[in-house]
């Protein structure tokens, strides 16, 4: 186990050196710091000094990715892709634009982003699974026809309107939470409610659709003839053997989207004005600032491979027929 | 030429999509295999009744794409070259010319035949009264607003109803002719026949969703004509008019992005799959590390360059729509590029089960080269996955331009599309009293053209699937 788990993390670096390239390459070479400088100084009639300061500032004022005034190995470290790509690999993300630690926001941020997508997960969770019990329970009747047109129509509305929609009916018209906003420690739960069960709403039509489907496939399997055969009930081998059965796809779908609940939700937390990162991540896009969008990039590309890793070793753990080689 | 034609870049995708569907139908009408799917796409009532709707969409974007540029009038003095105006129309701008051209001042609700706000307005003795103030289009030939309104509204609704009928009895007397005489049968039987849904092709469903389709259009249009059937937005211009130009938007990113990614993730898939080994490796490290990479923030940072670029390059525009159809282009290519690697996987799996088959197995020993061999047999008992794919991922793009045109990061900011009208309406429903036919308008037009595309994708789905073909 030990082996294998050391042998996954050792095909997660050349991944993560690829991620590093793909950025490298966007971020500085097909753009070039001084069209950034310009960028950010305002476009056309910038002088040179004020370019250089610029750089010298945020420290682009470097060779790309070979210094010839340097001596010794200090020819590769002193350059950008030493100073703000290799670093990356150590999680120091240096500071942004603006000149805050991007590390420090990031261990902020996270807890907000946490605090609505962990909830929404939860819930979404056992909502999903319930329903689509209760569908395949009800299979060929209306109930199961009913369901699953609704599931579609639900499908089929885009993520921005369950957000309007919630805000607009809950705290416009009713007046029960606040609109949007943020607040620390228990008082929390206030701001956070309305976003958690938009999330959930949000999450039913595609989330039932896909249980239902893997439902339906269990239970056209063999054994679920045989326990009926048995004589079982329904009820007995549906929450029994099917759920059980089940459970191995679902967990390890759960578990591959795990390590990206620290990203956040980007629209979910910009609609309702939660510091999290994902509002972190749009604020930096908005305003331009490229050290916090190359800081994300990597990390989300750390954490989707941990992920992978988890689902990985998840599989061998709850299903004896997979076998480490 | 009264005209100059304009192909922007998108266009020119949209009339290599078209070819290619062209192709693809000329050759599945002469392979059996592939029709017998298709033939149980349109007996499934769900089946035709998606195509009907899906039809209507596809029809207003083709006619948004056809572009041109109309001839100036000719200058007085002699031997002046044609000119032709700077702006950029297609033949919908033409066929809406009046939506287009109608501009209020700013807000007005639907039908409405005053402004939504209050203005300081002249009273003919000279003082200066705070009123609502009357239109410029919207109901401007109306006498008396109050009392005159909801009769002409009426009266122009069933005007467009009877005409929508009666095109509606055309076409399907016109199709049902055509049937009979295709099924070799008097008309009268094919009628009878439709009315009692015994056809094997859902004829009658088909014709209640047109007829329904027709007459809503049909309305709309005549009532268009003297009102803003959806209203004004903040700069006065046809809510309408915006939300039938945001249909090309949409269509184009669904459609065009499966497009520019099929080649790579073809090629590439099948390669991994059949040639294994090291060319394996490459191609799953390749997929491995760019789906690693968040889409969103990829996207974010592809269009943030792309700004950077843009605003360093301004000269290089010749144009508005221009600009904003290159950067419709270049979020095409970047969503194509974080969306591939999920259709390559398939592809590979796919090849690597069909390379064992007897009959690859069998060209192998034969000693047909690899590429022969791909071409022939692998890349024909794939392209159901491929098919797939195409249709199942049209309705999460058009829902993902939304998404990403809010967080302004979608299409450029001048392009009519969904995302755009979404974005600038959210803050509208802080008004009071709130202005709430924009969103209304995006939610309705994109809500069908979504479930319609979900549904059409199932029935495919259903159609092709192989796994699923012995259920039934």
């Amino acid at each position: 186990m030990t082996a294998y788990i050391i042998r996954r993390l050792l095909y997660a670096i050349p991944i993560l050196i690829g991620v590093n390239l793909i950025t490298f390459v966007l971020f500085f070479v097909v753009n070039s710091p001084d069209d950034m400088a310009r960028m950010h100084l305002g476009e056309k009639r910038v002088t040179e000094e004020a370019i250089q300061t610029w750089k010298e500032e945020q420290g682009y004022a470097r060779p790309l990715l070979y210094n010839p005034d340097a001596s010794g190995l200090r020819r590769l470290t002193e350059t950008i892709f030493f100073d703000k790509s290799v670093r990356l690999f150590v999680f120091d993300f240096g500071s942004s634009d603006n000149g805050r630690d991007i590390g420090y926001d990031i261990s902020q941020r996270m807890w907000p982003s946490l605090a609505i997508a962990v909830p929404v997960l939860m819930v979404g969770l056992a909502f999903n699974i319930s329903y689509a019990l209760f569908i395949i329970f009800f299979r060929a009747t209306y109930l199961d026809l009913g369901s699953v047109v609704l599931l579609v129509a639900m499908m089929s509305i885009s993520g921005l309107f369950y957000i309007i929609g919630g805000q607009f009916i809950l705290s416009k018209l009713f007046h029960l939470v606040p609109i949007s906003g943020y607040d620390t420690g228990v008082e929390a739960w206030k701001f956070l409610i309305l976003p958690v069960i938009v999330g959930v709403i949000g999450g039913i039509g595609s989330g039932t659709r896909w249980y239902r489907t893997l439902f339906l496939e269990e239970i056209s399997k063999d054994y679920v003839r045989t326990a009926r055969a048995k004589g079982l009930s329904e009820r007995r081998v549906l929450f029994r053997h099917v759920l059980q059965n089940a459970l191995i796809p679902i967990l390890t779908g759960v578990v591959v989207v795990l390590p990206l609940l620290f990203m956040g939700s980007l629209i979910t937390e910009s609609f309702f004005g939660i510091p999290g990162l994902g509002s972190y991540t749009i604020d930096a896009i908005n305003g331009q600032d490229f050290a916090i969008v190359r800081s994300m990039v990597f990390l989300g590309a750390v954490l989707y491979i941990v992920g992978l890793i988890l689902t990985d070793i998840s599989y061998t753990l709850v299903d004896p027929r997979v076998r480490l080689q | 030429m009264p005209f100059l034609p304009v192909v922007l870049w998108t266009d020119g995708l949209v009339y290599v999509l078209l070819g290619l569907m062209a192709a693809f139908a000329l050759y599945a009408s002469r392979h059996e295999h592939i029709r017998a799917p298709w033939r149980r796409v349109v007996r499934a009532r769900v089946g035709v009744a998606t195509i009907v709707v899906l039809g209507f969409y596809v029809a207003v974007g083709l006619l948004d794409t056809v572009h041109f540029r109309l001839k100036l009038p000719q200058p007085a003095e002699a031997g002046a070259g044609v000119q032709f105006a700077p702006e950029v129309l297609s033949l919908l701008d033409l066929a809406l010319a009046g939506l287009r051209e109608r501009q209020e001042k700013t807000y007005s609700a639907p039908f409405a035949t005053h402004l939504f706000v209050k203005e300081a307005i002249e009273q003919p003795d000279g003082s200066l009264v705070r009123d609502f103030p009357r239109l410029d289009h919207g109901g401007a030939h109306l006498a008396d607003p109050a009392r005159q309104r909801g009769g002409d509204i009426a009266w122009r609704g069933l005007k467009g109803a009877l005409q929508g009928l009666l095109i509606w009895a055309l076409v399907c007397a016109g199709l049902i002719r055509w049937i009979a005489r295709v099924r070799g049968e008097p008309p009268a039987k094919t009628r009878s026949d439709i009315l009692a849904g015994r056809t094997l092709i859902p004829w009658r469903t088909a014709f209640v969703v047109l007829g329904l389709m027709l007459l809503v259009s049909a309305v709309a249009v005549e009532l268009s004509r003297m009102y803003h059937i959806l209203g004004t937005d903040k700069v006065g211009e046809d809510v309408f008019y915006q939300t039938l130009k945001s249909i090309r938007t949409g269509l184009l990113i669904g459609t065009l992005t499966t497009l520019v990614m099929l080649p790579a993730a073809v090629m590439l898939g099948i390669m991994a799959g059949y040639f294994r080994g090291w060319v394996d490796d490459i191609i799953q490290y390749l997929y491995t590390t760019l789906n690693s990479i968040p889409g969103v923030l990829l996207i974010a940072a592809a269009i943030l360059l792309l700004q950077v670029y843009m605003s360093n390059h301004a000269d290089e525009f010749a144009s508005l729509v221009e600009r904003a159809d290159l950067r419709l282009l270049f979020l095409v290519l970047i969503l194509g590029v974080t969306s591939w690697t999920g259709l390559c996987r398939l592809l590979r799996g796919e090849s690597l089960k069909l390379r064992e088959v007897d009959f690859v197995q069998a060209s192998t020993a034969l000693g047909v080269g690899h590429f022969t061999l791909i071409g022939r047999h692998i890349l024909p008992n794939v392209m159901h996955v491929v098919l797939i794919t195409l249709v199942l991922d049209f309705s999460g793009l058009v829902l993902a331009e939304a998404v990403l045109s809010y967080i302004n990061i979608g299409v450029d900011p001048t392009m009519n599309s969904w995302g755009n009208m979404i974005n600038s309406a959210r803050l509208e429903l802080a008004r009071d009293p709130v202005v709430w036919w924009s969103l209304a308008a995006a939610f309705v037009f994109m809500f069908t053209l979504v479930l319609a595309a979900n549904l059409f994708a199932d029935v495919v789905r259903d159609a092709f699937d192989p796994r699923l073909r012995g259920a039934q």
